[in-house]
């Protein structure tokens, strides 16, 4: 028996989200507190549960890259992407190079507008309000542009198996170089602004530390994994499209925590920019549909198909029974894998860390529940 | 005695005090949206009256107009005194505080003391405002206030005692008075610095929004409050951050009283005093503009760890310099040394180790590239 009076207290349970404005969507944990620090945290999913994977089965598959798009909704172009890969290697048919470049292009830009998205939004998770406005600023850049190629702001459903929906407007070429040299400046003001500034350091600085082997353990991919240091991207490790012939570093942090995968983010921003000039340049003359029946029906068989999304390493497992309606499309998403990891890096978090380390994760819910 | 006379006269000032807070709040309102929103890239309000003047007035009016509920379990008394808590003390401070020469509703002898006095007692408020509201996110930022202003109030304590010991006398117009060759901030800028993080802390601005957190514990002490109830407690932050500023330039930028000397008339005293607040008030929303929000253990450590030594240094200072004698140059050297410190510990433990992180990262791409 301890002489000392026994004080008896329970852990506060409190309940983060559906709504609550930093779980970027209807993401729910639950945090078990004492005090500030957070001593067990359960995340609950399924709030925006659309069955998209169900409702695949009774869509053709042309039909069915406008649910790919709702996926992850900030990265349309780059989910679009990956299905209509999996279903073109399904039916052994090639986009053309012309289609290949573009889709590249896109989905780079593609790319930026998510990561600055994140920036902004991250930003506003530590507390800091300017950010927000330089990255939306920057992103309606990229937004309009895609309005200008595809007709739509983010529900684009431009790329087709075996190609792209129809050739980019004349003025493609002069448009995207102006909006990349904006852009560079617009992420070079927001870096100068946020990644040094001291309180940001000290608030995403060794706060969410996960390690290489948890992480990879975890099976977290994209900019969580690299920020722990593994340099694994899909476009180096399995080139698809055109990625082989551009030239681009993979930045990867060290420690993994939420400044590493902040760097990584925002690195790889810089990154995209290039490849966007450099594919840009590569573009040639020609088709930008593959010649074949209007009506895709792949042979019977499956594939499995990834590529490398803003938030990680999106795969696509597809079944196909010979008919025009694929029989089972299964999605492996980033941001639901990456949230693996959200417990291990809550360990001995504070309350602020939990808004912080969910953030650095940057899920989106459509890509998370499905 | 208080004579009838006083009685009348201290009436009509508190009147005219509460309506002229009322109207450099909408200011402060209109001001900071506007002059966020220029650093931010943005334009800020528009739409209602010339350059969106009367926007504030419009949100204003929408507040009152809209229904006042509280949640099913909240203690209903408490629940809407909690607001009245928060906002008296921050007005009644201005009871004391001069805007030139004679120009306050009571010149207070120990004016100081009465601002220390009365300024703790908004923790009270906010503490009871999150504990009735019976929400956990009302009641864990009901804690963070607390903790956050109590820790927070003893370098402003420290801060004011230096300046009374160096001024030698509580009474606010004296001390600016005090300040007619030179401002205290030259004399004491340890303790200004000091001051003003304090008092942005005070008031929760950013860097130190941290009992209302928007993202994490959703407005904290104030989630449950709707309609006039939260605007009152919008009123008292904007006149809290008011009377911070106004201290800071009343007592560290020479009030009236600095660079133009005495014989100001009183109107432009009271345009100089305005001008500097409203030169702080602005250097307080450019810190928000700029900085994310502390957790609250960093900003824990930093109140005890830095600002209290500090502001007890500055107190040290201040008193060695008046018990021996020494030049009052001194006082400006011992803080300015004092001030290093922790600056350079700040660029060495924080920002260096980050920066020499990036290059790492960099060579290491730009080596793999070689590769």
């Amino acid at each position: 028996m301890s002489a000392e009076p026994q004080t008896d207290t329970v852990d506060m349970m409190l309940n983060m989200g559906p709504q609550h404005p930093a779980t970027h969507g209807v993401f729910r944990m639950v945090l078990s507190i004492d005090g500030e620090r957070i001593m067990g945290v359960r995340p609950h999913i399924g709030y925006l549960h659309r069955g998209s994977e169900k409702l695949s089965e009774h869509e053709s598959y042309g039909q069915v890259i406008t649910l790919f798009d709702r996926l992850d909704y900030v990265s349309n172009l780059n989910n679009e992407l990956v299905f209509v890969r999996a279903a073109e290697e399904l039916m052994g048919v090639e986009a053309p190079e012309r289609a290949q470049y573009i889709r590249t292009i896109l989905c780079e830009l593609n790319r930026v507008a998510s990561h600055l998205l994140f920036i902004g939004t991250y930003a506003l998770d530590v507390g800091a309000m300017t950010p927000v406005m330089y990255t939306f600023r920057e992103r309606e850049r990229v937004q309009n542009l895609f309005e200008h190629v595809t007709g739509a702001r983010m529900m684009h459903n431009y790329f087709r198996i075996g190609g792209l929906k129809e050739d980019v407007p004349g003025d493609f070429a002069e448009r995207v170089l102006s909006v990349v040299r904006r852009l560079r400046a617009g992420v070079e003001e927001t870096d100068r602004l946020l990644t040094f500034n001291e309180v940001y350091l000290a608030r995403t600085r060794g706060v969410g530390v996960i390690n290489a082997e948890d992480a990879i353990s975890c099976g977290l991919t994209g900019p969580c994994l690299r920020g722990s240091g593994v340099a694994y991207d899909v476009r180096k490790a399995y080139p698809y499209e055109v990625y082989e012939r551009l030239e681009f570093d993979v930045p990867v942090g060290e420690f993994g925590d939420c400044w590493d995968r902040y760097w990584v983010r925002l690195r790889e921003c810089y990154e995209s920019l290039r490849m966007v000039e450099q594919a840009l340049e590569q573009t040639p003359e020609g088709p930008v549909m593959a010649p074949g029946r209007r009506i895709a029906r792949p042979p019977k068989g499956e594939v499995y198909a990834h590529a490398e999304n803003p938030r990680g390493d999106i795969g696509v497992f597809l079944v196909s029974d010979g008919t025009d309606k694929p029989y089972r499309v299964k999605v492996r998403p980033p941001s639901f894998c990456n949230l693996v990891g959200l417990e291990r890096m809550m360990e001995g978090a504070y309350v602020a860390d939990a808004v912080a380390i969910l953030g650095s994760l940057d899920i989106v819910l459509g890509e998370v529940d499905r | 005695m208080i004579e009838a006379r006083d009685v009348l006269y201290i009436g009509a000032g508190l009147f005219a005090l509460f309506n002229g807070l009322m109207v450099v709040t909408l200011s402060l309102v209109w001001l900071e949206r506007k002059f966020l929103g220029r650093l931010q890239g943005r334009v800020g309000p528009t739409r209602v009256g010339p350059f969106g003047l009367l926007q504030a007035v419009a949100d204003a009016l929408k507040l009152l107009m809209k229904e006042d509920v509280s949640p099913g379990p909240a203690a209903r008394v408490i629940f809407y005194a909690a607001p009245l808590l928060v906002f008296v003390p921050g007005f009644i401070v201005w009871l004391t505080i001069p805007f030139a020469q004679d120009m306050a509703v009571r010149n207070l002898e120990l004016g100081i003391f009465f601002f220390i006095a009365f300024s703790v007692l908004s923790i009270v408020g906010l503490v009871l405002a999150g504990w009735s509201s019976a929400s956990k996110y009302a009641v864990l930022g009901g804690f963070r206030s607390a903790a956050q202003l109590v820790s927070y109030e003893i370098p402003i304590i420290m801060t004011l005692l230096t300046v009374v010991i160096v001024a030698g006398t509580m009474n606010i117009a004296e001390v600016v008075e005090a300040q007619a060759s030179v401002p205290y901030v030259a004399l004491l800028p340890l303790a200004a610095v000091v001051f003003l993080l304090a008092g942005i802390a005070e008031v929760g601005r950013t860097p130190f929004d941290i009992y209302f957190a928007e993202s994490e514990v959703v407005g904290g002490p104030f989630v449950e409050y709707s309609g006039a109830h939260w605007a009152v407690f919008f009123l008292a932050e904007y006149v809290s951050t008011f009377v911070i500023a106004a201290l800071t330039a009343l007592l560290f930028l020479g009030g009236w009283r600095w660079p133009f000397g005495a014989d100001l008339p009183p109107a432009a005293g009271v345009a100089l005093v305005l001008a500097k607040t409203y030169a702080v008030v602005l250097a307080i929303f450019w810190l928000r503009a700029t900085y994310p929000r502390l957790r609250i253990d960093q900003l824990m450590s930093l109140g005890w760890k830095a600002l209290i030594p500090l502001s007890f240094a500055a107190v040290i200072i201040a008193a060695a310099q008046r018990f021996y004698g020494w030049p009052t140059w001194s006082l400006t050297a011992l803080s300015v040394i004092v001030l290093a410190v922790p600056a350079i510990l700040q660029v060495r433990l924080q920002r260096r180790p980050a920066m020499e992180r990036a290059r790492r990262y960099a060579r290491r791409a730009m080596a793999e590239r070689a590769r």
